[in-house]
């Protein structure tokens, strides 16, 4: 059985990590602090953590005060809270001025499960993707989530981290070593290129080993960084293995497969098929229920990368 | 870029302060005279620009006079002083006011002031923290200023800095719910370094507030979210450096000024007329206003 680690509480303790360093890093929460794991923080530093209860209009605004006073403010709540429920702060607070707020905001996707459509983010990628200058992270475990945060504080600007509920798999070792704005090649290959994010990652590697009795060759990307887009290794993808699958625990309006779409589209168009949940809402359900109910298994990725491939 | 000539003959720019901490040394005759400059730049300004928001704009005259030339620590000559106090606009609609007082203060020429709303003006239609010299918050949405506001607050006290935090909030902005999480906030957080100044004009676009979405009893409410609340003629700068000593002494919770205004003030046809919300006056308003501002 393979280790499944919470990318959650890999974000919480690096925080503290953060904290101990720099006595700028501060943290915020929306009566969340329980699940987005900033209770470590919490606990650590009470005097520079902020719970700003459920009101997370408010929890941005100060956010961005406190940024644009010279701290590093760290601000969680769930991912369909931030950015649904204070979009045009985001927009006008930290966005347009530019301020340094890291949104950390978790249980992202459909795999929160039980909780159903009210609490499932599938839409936020493509709000925070849409705000000029954020970048925007997706972790595909806990090692990359605590070297993302990290990046996080160390570059200037705005940033989006997206975290999921469950436990996932470690897809990295602990030699690995994130690269802001740079594609991973988790697994060479010539015959399509699947490009994923977050726990779709797994499931990514998952199905290029499926498909190797069949004779089809993938390669694997992991897109950590989904905005700004490593628009190179997209484009030498979809030169050298002419098809590409992006597979994204996110509606495929707006997410991974939009912008990748958008790079093939300009630089070199070969067939895609978008492994994402279509112009739908979810309901409750186990979150392995779910992903394989809304098309987001690794199985839904062996047929889009078979009808892309067809279709070259 | 290429500043214009200066519009207004009548203005007595301080740029050659060379400004050490601005002089709080105004007399109550000078601060009335700066206050008619403002309102003469805000008819200007809009007129030339053909657009913006006067009403709100002159209804505040008064408030940011006796902030920005008597109350407020800050230095023109170097806007980001970390020492500074903070003067949040978080109605940003009235940026021509915000603008105005900037300039007679010195964060940029007088002259500047007719660029507002023009391509390539450092004077946005709304404010903007990243170009404007002296401007705090980017704003313009409305509800978001006293939650930033709270921010900079609590920075203040991390750092044990002893800078103050003013925040100018519209009666109508107070529609919106955001203002309300911070209201609860700011009283949570006992952040006692920060004022919010209600610019209580009784207007909104649509009408008069009671019509629109009635706040009343409005001192009432913020009593109850725990705020210090001090009313005031909002037209009297006596009244409201007043208040905002009183504000100064208030310890363990914020304090909110309620200053009541008149939309539109000092202009006849303007005052109480919400129809000059955020249209601007035309090339005969501005002449009838200017001679009604000699």
């Amino acid at each position: 059985m393979e280790q499944e680690v919470s990318v959650r509480e890999a974000y919480g303790k690096t925080l503290v990590e953060l904290g101990m360093e720099n006595q700028d890093v501060v943290a915020l929460d929306a009566d969340l602090s329980r699940s987005t794991m900033t209770q470590f923080f919490a606990r650590e530093f009470p005097e520079r953590f902020f719970d700003c209860g459920i009101a997370e209009q408010n929890l941005v605004g100060i956010a961005a005060g406190l940024a644009a006073s010279g701290k590093i403010p760290f601000a969680s709540t769930f991912a369909v809270f931030a950015p649904g429920r204070c979009f045009d702060q985001i927009r006008m607070s930290i966005a347009q001025p530019q301020l340094n707020v890291k949104l950390v905001v978790t249980h992202g996707g459909i795999s929160i499960g039980e909780d159903g459509t009210s609490h499932q983010a599938i839409e936020d990628l493509a709000l925070i993707c849409s705000l000029p200058g954020f970048t925007v992270i997706v972790p595909a475990d806990a090692i990359e989530t605590e070297q993302a945060v990290k990046a996080a504080a160390a570059h200037f600007g705005p940033f989006y981290i997206r975290l999921c509920r469950p436990k996932i798999p470690l897809v990295y070792g602990e030699d690995y070593r994130f690269k802001l704005g740079k594609a991973v090649t988790m697994r060479k290959g010539k015959d399509a290129t699947i490009i994923a994010i977050g726990l779709m990652v797994k499931a990514a590697l998952e199905a290029a080993q499926n498909l190797e009795p069949e004779g089809i060759d993938c390669r694997v990307l992991n897109m950590p960084t989904l905005k700004p887009i490593d628009e190179a290794a997209i484009t030498q993808a979809a030169a050298e293995t002419r098809a590409i699958v992006t597979a994204e625990e996110h509606l495929e309006h707006g997410g991974l497969g939009s912008a990748v779409a958008r790079v093939v589209a300009r630089y070199h168009p070969v067939p895609m098929e978008l492994v994402a949940i279509k112009d739908t809402y979810a309901k409750s359900g186990k979150p392995a229920e779910l992903l394989e109910r809304y098309g987001l298994t690794a199985k839904d990725i062996e047929q889009g990368v078979r009808s892309a491939i067809k279709r070259k | 870029m290429s500043v214009p000539e200066t519009g207004d003959p009548k203005s007595t720019s301080v740029n050659n302060i060379e400004a050490e901490v601005f002089s709080l040394s105004a007399s109550e005759a000078e601060m009335e005279a700066t206050a008619k400059r403002l309102r003469r730049h805000i008819i200007t300004m809009t007129g030339k620009a053909g657009s913006g928001h006067p009403g709100g704009s002159l209804s505040a005259v008064e408030i940011l006079t006796a902030l920005y030339f008597k109350v407020l620590r800050h230095k023109p000559s170097d806007p980001q002083w970390t020492d500074r106090d903070r003067f949040i606009l978080s109605k940003g609609h009235a940026a021509p006011l915000l603008y105005a007082t900037l300039a007679e203060c010195g964060y940029f020429p007088v002259a500047e002031l007719t660029t507002l709303r023009q391509m390539d003006s450092r004077l946005q239609g709304h404010t903007d923290r990243t170009i404007t010299p002296g401007v705090e918050m980017s704003a313009g949405a409305l509800g978001q200023g006293l939650s930033f506001g709270i921010g900079v607050a609590l920075a203040g006290r991390l750092d044990e800095q002893d800078y103050r935090v003013y925040v100018l909030l519209g009666d109508g902005e107070c529609d919106e719910g955001q203002v309300w999480e911070a209201a609860m906030a700011a009283a949570h957080f006992k952040v006692d370094n920060l004022a919010a100044i209600v610019d209580n004009n009784g207007q909104q676009i649509d009408g008069w507030n009671r019509d629109v979405m009635n706040l009343d009893p409005f001192p009432r409410k913020w009593e109850t979210f725990g705020w210090k609340v001090i009313e005031v003629d909002g037209h009297s700068i006596p009244q409201l450096l007043n208040a905002f000593g009183r504000a100064k002494q208030v310890k363990g919770q914020p304090t909110v000024i309620i200053a009541h205004t008149i939309k539109g003030k000092g202009v006849s046809f303007m005052e109480n007329n919400p129809d000059f919300h955020g249209t601007a006056p035309n090339a005969i308003e501005v002449d009838l206003a200017l001679k009604e501002l000699e």
